[in-house]
This record gives C-alpha cells, sequence and structure tokens, in this order.
C-alpha cells in the first residue's frame, strides 16, 4: 500500500516536473539575460553621459546663473557664454518650419495622394530615400558651395540663412518619409467619403486626409527639428565661428542674419577643443562650460524628440482604441 | 445649381465642372508635383557640386604632383593635405576601422536591444524602455564626440587597451558604436516585429524553449532585415564627422596607420578640418579642393551601402 | 421558389404595375452601360456588360464574390479613377451623355451620382459638418442656407428626430445604423440624381437594416437607386430590377472574370429566371 502510494507520488512529481519545464531552463534565462544586459548597457552609456554633463554643469551655473545664458562667446571662461549659439539655433529652427515643413510636407502628400505608380515616381521615392541616407558633411558641401559661394549676395556668405538653408534641405528627406507614411496611414473610406460628395483630390487631401495625418506628420518635423538643431557637421564647412564672435552694436536683423553666426553644437565642438585652464575669477574651466552648453543643447533637442515621440505613442494607442 | 429634372435637355457641358475647382485642382497638383521635384533638384546639386569639383582637385593634382599622390608608397605614406601629400589609404583605412570597431559595439548591444523589446518584454515595458532609446538616439553627435574626449577616451579605452594618447580610432569607434546602437536596434526590432506570430507558435507548439525558438526560428526569419540594420549602421558610421573630428587624435593630418590603437584620421575628420583650419573654407587650390574629392567618394560608399540595404529590405517586406 | 414569389408580391404587390407602365419612354433611362468592361492592369475584372437603369426605380445587382458588382457599381460615378490600375473600355451613358468622355469632369459625375459605401464612413467631425460638408463644396456659404439643407437631408435619411438636438455632437458617436443614415444624408445633401449604394447593410443588424430598407423605398422618387448587395432576400425585398453577375473561368488567366448573365424584374429573376446560373443561384444551390 506505501509502495504503490509512493510510485504514484514520484510519477506524479515526474509529470508536473515535466510540465513545469523540469530543471530551470538556466541556458535559457541566461540569454534573456544577455539580451536585457545588451539594453541596458546602450542605456547606461546615456545615464553616465547625463550625469558626467550634468554634475559638472551644475557649479557653472551656480556661479554665472543667468549670465551664462545670455553672454557672447568669449576667450574667457569667466565671461564666455551661449546667447549667440541659442539664437543661432533658434534661427536655424524657423528657417526649417519655414521652408522644409512646407516643401516637406507637399512632397509627401504629392507621394501618397496624387503620383500614379509611374516610373518618374517611384524615381522620386528612390532618391529621397537615397537623399536620408547621404552623410549630413556632404549637405555641408552643398551649403558650401551653392548658398556661401554661389548665392552670396542672397546670404551674406558664411551666414545663419546659408547655414538655415542647408539644413531645411538636410532634415527635408525626414519630413518628406514621415509625411508619406502618416498619409498612407489613413483609412481609405475617408478618402472615398470625401471623394463621394463630389470633393476633388485636393479638397479631399486638405478637409479630410491631412487632419486624420496631422499628428504623424506633426512627430516627424518635430524630430526634424530636433535632427537640425544637433547638427553641426555641415555647419563647420558652411563656416560657423568656433572661437570669439564679438556682437555688433545697432545691426538691423537682416544685416545679423548675413553676418557671422554659431550654433549650440558648434559651440559645443568649439570648446571642446579649447585649453583646460581655469578662469581667473570663477575658478571655471572651459570642460565645465562645455558641460553647461551640452545641458543647453540637449534641453532643446531632447525636449523636442520627447515631445515627438509621447505626440505619437498617444495617437498611435488612440487610433487603435 | 442646375435643374435635375429629367425633361430638361441633358448635355456633356453639364458634367464639366466648376472651372474655378477644376483651375485650383491643377494648381495645387502642380504645386505639389514641384515639391516633391525639388528632392531630385536638391540630388542633382549635390553630385554636381561634388563631382566638378572632385574633377577640379584631379586635375590639380595631377598637374601638381601626379595622381600617384593618392597613393604613397614612400617610407612614411600619410595625409599631408598643405604639403601636397593625399594619401588617400589613410584617411580610408582610418574610416574603415572606425566603422568596424563601432559596428563590433553596436550589432550586439542594438540587436540584444532588439530581442529583448520584441521577444521579450512585457507590454508594459516595453512601452517605456522603447522610447527612451528613441530619445537615445537623438542625442547629437557632437555631444557623443565631447563625451569620447572626455571620459570614453582618458577613463575606459585608454587604462583598457593600454593606448599611447586619450584619442584614438579606437575611442571614435566605440562612441560611434554607442551612437548607433539606437539606430541598429530599431531597426532590427522592426524586422523581428514582422516575423509572424505563427512561426513562433509552431516552433512552441512543437515543444522548443523560448530561448530556442529565438534563436533558431526567429532570428533566421529576421536576418535580412537584421543584415539591412548592419548596413545602415555601418553607412551612419562611415559618415559620421563629429566624433571623429573630436575624438580621433589627429587635426587634419595624419600618418597612415593599420592600428586602432593609435590615434588617426577618418574621411570625415579630414573634411571637417579643411573647413576649420587657420584659413577656413576659402581659396581654390588642391587643399580646399580635397574637401569635395573626399566628400565625392564619401558620397559613393554610403549611397552604394544604403541602396544595398534599401533592396533587402525591399526583399524582406515581399517575403512577409 | 413559389413561397419566395408570393413573399415578394405580399411585400410590394403593385411592383408589376409600376414597372409596366413606364419602361418604354426612353428618357427615363438615367444609365446606359454599352459594353462596359473593367481592367485593373491586365486583368479584366468585368467583360461586356450591357444595361439600363431606369429613373424611380431601385435596382439590386447581386452575385457571388468577385463577380464584378461593386466594380460595375463603380464605374456609375466614375470612382472606379481612384484605382491607379483601373481602366475602363465601352461606355457608360448618364442620361445619354458618355461618363467617360474626356470632357467630363469626374468631381462633377460624383456630385450628381452620390455613394454610400459598405462600411459606414463618416467625416470624424460634427453631425452638421458632415452633411453640409458637400454643400459647402459647391459654394453654399449662408448659414440658413446650410441649416435648411442639413435639415431637409437628415429628414430624407430618416435621421432628424434622432439627432436634431446634437448636431454639433461627432458624427462618429452614432451607432452603426445611425451613421450609415448619416452618410445617406450626407450623400443626398448635394441633390444627386442617383445613390449607389456598395453593400450598405452588410455590417449592419437586421433592424438597422430593415431601417435602411424602408429608407429606400421612402426615397425612390427622388433618388434613382442602385444597390449592391450579397443579401439575395434583401434584393428581393427591396428592389424593382435585378441584375445577377457571375464569374466566368477566365481562359487566359486563373483569376475569374465577371460577367453580367441576366438582368430583369426583380420578381421575374427569383421565379422565373431565364439562365440556369441565376435558378442556381437564387435557389441557393451556388455561390
Amino acid at each position: 500500500m506505501a509502495v504503490t502510494a509512493s510510485i504514484r507520488d514520484s510519477s506524479s512529481n515526474a509529470v508536473r516536473a515535466a510540465l513545469t519545464g523540469g530543471k530551470r531552463d538556466v541556458r535559457g534565462m541566461l540569454f534573456a539575460l544577455t539580451l536585457l544586459l545588451c539594453l541596458l548597457g546602450a542605456l547606461l552609456v546615456l545615464t553616465v553621459l547625463m550625469w558626467d554633463v550634468i554634475a559638472q554643469a551644475i557649479p557653472v551655473f551656480q556661479k554665472r546663473s543667468t549670465g551664462f545664458l545670455t553672454n557672447d562667446l568669449n576667450s574667457s571662461p569667466d565671461k564666455a557664454g551661449v546667447s549667440q549659439g541659442i539664437w543661432g539655433s533658434l534661427m536655424i529652427a524657423m528657417f526649417v518650419v519655414l521652408l522644409a515643413f512646407p516643401v516637406g510636407i507637399a512632397a509627401g502628400v504629392y507621394l501618397e495622394e496624387y503620383a500614379k505608380p509611374s516610373r518618374f515616381n517611384a524615381f522620386i521615392r528612390l532618391n529621397i530615400r537615397n537623399l536620408a541616407g547621404v552623410p549630413s558633411v556632404v549637405y555641408g558641401i552643398l551649403g558650401l558651395v551653392v548658398f556661401v559661394q554661389g548665392l552670396d549676395w542672397l546670404t551674406g556668405g558664411r551666414s545663419v540663412i546659408s547655414a538655415g538653408i542647408t539644413l531645411a534641405i538636410l532634415v527635408l528627406p525626414i519630413i518628406i518619409i514621415t509625411t508619406a507614411e502618416s498619409v498612407s496611414a489613413v483609412p481609405s473610406g475617408l478618402r472615398e467619403a470625401g471623394y463621394g460628395v463630389g470633393g476633388t483630390r485636393w479638397e479631399t487631401t486638405r478637409d479630410h486626409v491631412l487632419p486624420y495625418a496631422a499628428p504623424g506628420i506633426l512627430t516627424g518635423t518635430m524630430l526634424a527639428v530636433a535632427r537640425a538643431l544637433g547638427e553641426a557637421a555641415p555647419l563647420l564647412l558652411i563656416g560657423a565661428i568656433t572661437g570669439r564672435l564679438a556682437s555688433v552694436q545697432g545691426q538691423s536683423l537682416v544685416e545679423k542674419m548675413q553676418g557671422k553666426f554659431t550654433t549650440m553644437p558648434i559651440v559645443v565642438y568649439g570648446w571642446a577643443n579649447e585649453v583646460n585652464k581655469p578662469g581667473e575669477i570663477t575658478g571655471l574651466t572651459f570642460e565645465q562650460l562645455n558641460s553647461a552648453a551640452i545641458v543647453v543643447l540637449l534641453v532643446m533637442v531632447l525636449a523636442l524628440n520627447a515631445a515627438a515621440i509621447l505626440l505619437r505613442n498617444r495617437f498611435e494607442r488612440n487610433r487603435q482604441g | 445649381m442646375s435643374s435635375s429634372s429629367v425633361t430638361s435637355q441633358f448635355t456633356i457641358g453639364d458634367l464639366r465642372g466648376n472651372p474655378r475647382r477644376i483651375r485650383k485642382e491643377r494648381g495645387m497638383r502642380l504645386l505639389l508635383l514641384v515639391a516633391a521635384a525639388t528632392s531630385i533638384v536638391i540630388s542633382a546639386l549635390i553630385v554636381y557640386t561634388l563631382f566638378k569639383e572632385a574633377w577640379h582637385f584631379l586635375v590639380l593634382l595631377s598637374d601638381e604632383s601626379g595622381l600617384g599622390a593618392l597613393i604613397d608608397d614612400g617610407a612614411n605614406p600619410g595625409w599631408y593635405p598643405r604639403n601636397g601629400r593625399f594619401d588617400l589609404p589613410t584617411i580610408v583605412i582610418g574610416t574603415v576601422l572606425v566603422s568596424l570597431v563601432s559596428i563590433v559595439v553596436a550589432a550586439p548591444l542594438g540587436l540584444g536591444a532588439a530581442v529583448f523589446l520584441s521577444e521579450y518584454a512585457s507590454p508594459r515595458t516595453r512601452k517605456w524602455l522603447k522610447p527612451i532609446l528613441e530619445v537615445l538616439a537623438g542625442v547629437p553627435s557632437v555631444v557623443f564626440g565631447f563625451f569620447a574626449l572626455r571620459v570614453l577616451g582618458p577613463d575606459l579605452i585608454q587604462p583598457l587597451f593600454n593606448t599611447s594618447q586619450t584619442t584614438s580610432l579606437l575611442v571614435t569607434g566605440v562612441a560611434i558604436g554607442f551612437l548607433v546602437t539606437p539606430l541598429m536596434a530599431s531597426i532590427s526590432e522592426d524586422a523581428l516585429r514582422a516575423v509572424p506570430t505563427s512561426l513562433r507558435e509552431v516552433s512552441t507548439g512543437l515543444g522548443a524553449r523560448k530561448s530556442n525558438t529565438v534563436i533558431k526560428v526567429v532570428l533566421p526569419a529576421a536576418v535580412s532585415g537584421i543584415v539591412a540594420a548592419l548596413i545602415i549602421s555601418v553607412s551612419r558610421a562611415v559618415g559620421e564627422t563629429m566624433v571623429a573630428a573630436l575624438a580621433s587624435g589627429r587635426l587634419g593630418q595624419s600618418p597612415r596607420t593599420l592600428d586602432v590603437r593609435d590615434p588617426g584620421l577618418t574621411m570625415t575628420a579630414a573634411m571637417a578640418q579643411v573647413a576649420t583650419g587657420s584659413d577656413q573654407v576659402v581659396g581654390s587650390g588642391p587643399v580646399f579642393q580635397s574637401l569635395f574629392f573626399v566628400g565625392a567618394l564619401l558620397f559613393l560608399m554610403t549611397l552604394a551601402l544604403n541602396m544595398i540595404a534599401n533592396r533587402i529590405v525591399g526583399r524582406f517586406r515581399n517575403k512577409y | 421558389m413559389n413561397q419566395q414569389q408570393s413573399n415578394l408580391e405580399e411585400h410590394y404587390p403593385m411592383a408589376d404595375d409600376h414597372i409596366d407602365g413606364v419602361v418604354t419612354a426612353d428618357d427615363r433611362v438615367v444609365f446606359t452601360t454599352k459594353d462596359l468592361e473593367v481592367y485593373y492592369g491586365e486583368f479584366r475584372a468585368v467583360r461586356e456588360v450591357n444595361l439600363d437603369i431606369k429613373q424611380g426605380e431601385i435596382t439590386s445587382f447581386i452575385g457571388p464574390s468577385g463577380c464584378g458588382k461593386s466594380t460595375v457599381l463603380r464605374c456609375f460615378n466614375r470612382m472606379n479613377d481612384l484605382i491607379p490600375s483601373a481602366r475602363v473600355n465601352g461606355e457608360v451613358l448618364f442620361r445619354s451623355v458618355n461618363l467617360y468622355d474626356p470632357q467630363v469632369n469626374a468631381v462633377e459625375v460624383r456630385r450628381r451620382v452620390g455613394m454610400v459605401f459598405q462600411k459606414a464612413n463618416p467625416f470624424p467631425k460634427s453631425i452638421y459638418d458632415n452633411v453640409a460638408y458637400g454643400p459647402r463644396l459647391t459654394g453654399v456659404k449662408k448659414k440658413g442656407d446650410l441649416d435648411a439643407i442639413v435639415e431637409k437631408s437628415l429628414r430624407d435619411a430618416a435621421l432628424w428626430d434622432e439627432v436634431k438636438s446634437r448636431l454639433k455632437a461627432s458624427g462618429m458617436g452614432l451607432s452603426g445604423g445611425q451613421q450609415q443614415r448619416l452618410c445617406i444624408a450626407r450623400a443626398v445633401a448635394v441633390e444627386p440624381e442617383v445613390l449607389l449604394m456598395d453593400e450598405p447593410c452588410s455590417a449592419l443588424d437586421p433592424i438597422a437594416t430593415a431601417r435602411i430598407e424602408d429608407l429606400m423605398q421612402e426615397i425612390k422618387n427622388k433618388y434613382t437607386i442602385i444597390i449592391v448587395t450579397h443579401n439575395m432576400q434583401q434584393a428581393g425585398r427591396v428592389s424593382d430590377r435585378t441584375a445577377f453577375f457571375t464569374t466566368e473561368v477566365n481562359p487566359e488567366s486563373d483569376r475569374r472574370t465577371g460577367v453580367l448573365v441576366e438582368f430583369d424584374k426583380t420578381a421575374t429573376i427569383f421565379s422565373t429566371p431565364s439562365d440556369e446560373r441565376t435558378e442556381a443561384y437564387v435557389s441557393g444551390r451556388f455561390g
């Protein structure tokens, strides 16, 4: 009696063991753990980077407070500030909004709503995909030859106008591609409804397709602005100022836009190459100053990025629900 | 509005439509087409400026020192544009080494993160981790350059690999590797998620463990997408400028080196340096013109990589 | 078969008289198709359709999936233009004007030939704006005029009493059946002469379906209606005439081409069809 009971016990244990995986799947768990470490590794770099930059930046904001944000570039770490970098970056953003938004959205709409599957249109699509992969420094060459040298009567040469147009061109493929993706995700029933009551293609696009695709398009445009704000390489070729940039008093806006300029990423690049000698008054180094500049840059870029990603996720969820 | 009574004479004129609306429709179509065609104008301008000036560089070079200068077979080959020495292998090898290092870093990190996100993470975990990874993708490259110069070089790479300087091709490669990891992860994850759930279910249904399902079923099914992700990441690494300009350790000129632990020069850093050197972006001598020649080469390299990746992605899409 | 016939007569005892009294007058023909064929790329989806649609009647298109009934329907307001690969051969005469004449503007055609789709597709706007959208495009601007059109259209669609207190509410908040009636209101707001309905009830429950069917009877004097339906009973209940389409094996490819088998008074189609394929389909032995 006791024997049979124990046999039954052990056999049921064996079945239970087999069903629950028996010996823990150690290799499987190690595998999953490795994958998690890969992900955390990538995130760890970001954390260390942020930590280091913020720790270095804190004394700058304590000792210089808003002076750091309102001062011009200077060779002394006691006086140098990022106001010109912020101004230049805002100008870049403005050019992207004014030039790349309308052209990019229009092109994306054309590709999805108007273009018939012809060879010419296939060529445009292929061309845009390839443009998106061209290294940013190559766009700098385009800007240098076309806007700095070719159109210097308009742009003033190495100016924020040349830089703004160049970066608008740089992010154009991003805007076109995200617009086309958002537009193609519009349900066809909405289009049919518009055409069905006698709307023209443009009327249907304007009144129904674009409003529905707007959140996706907005996400793409915000990512594009963020990308433009972080770009430095093309601006080096265009000739942004990395050293000292004196503000000229009494300039009109046009003169200022046609004059020498810098942007936040260029400030960061320039200061990274500065000699690391503490200032006599504040004791701050350019290394610390640069960390503070990076904080300013990251606030601009990452805030836009994060807002864009949140916006997209929110609308994806709403549409599914 | 015309009467819709059946008895009235109905002609083709009644179906011609409102001329004002037809004109507007034609105008808008034209406007949108022009916007789309702008991209072709831009491409044409890029190709034209690059290759015209690159050709000019070759002409200048053959006049001054002969095209043989592009491959220096002397005892100490190197890229010294101000001395008329344009040893192409120096900067090409620099770029290749940096790209190799960066892909050695980005491929496991990015692919591992992608597999975790697509196969293991619960929807809630994924909802948090994915956006963070995407934000990481938005960190400007110049920030990575500064980070490489200040932290990665002196505190990690130099003690670990015993390099002679805090800056080297290795530091640049590792930093670019971190920079392209989110890109690698994002494209790989798209490829993994495109693998039909039914494939996973069949494997699990046959009693395979999860890790076996992932390794033997999901990864092979997504292999072309993952290869495309690798190629696109390499292409991005090849074209990355700011990290290379800050962390590679050579300014505008460099001896040829095959050792990643040495300071060196990439194609992009060579271009950036022409622009920020003492005489900045002016003149038309070979030093300045080399900018276009290297740019044209860089353009062709990345274009080739991107076209291969596009083709692979296209085929992958057709499969599922 | 007999029972179906008697059911039909119970429902619409006047059907035969109604049709017979007027068929002969030519000006009552709204649409005539002449050797109508539709291609998608190289593939011929429908071949050689010849039929006349009479004014003030409800005509239904029935047949198995892929028989091309929706494709033919979408020729009557040139909705096929929106599919880049689609090509139309032959003629579609709308009151003796060929719709595919190069001088004809497809947008104007769609204003005169309205459409209701399989899945209710109100704009994500208010009920009022849904109905007022079409009239606004054609230039109606005054608020009083728009108000009048909106009320009339919603009354036509038997929706006015249900929504008159919440015209500013979103059209997406209505029930499925109400949404479909809103789409009908939206379609009639531009005063079309014809209403094309592409399986308008396939996503609705029987009660909502019955309301739409009643509505069709109420408005058929104002608007000639062509309805595509999967549901043979529905065709029997609502339509005066029925066209039966089926598929034919294509000699040149393995895809099937749609073909019009028989077109006649609905009662005839369901009781004494002249083609054995129709007989097989309506008796439920096929399809």
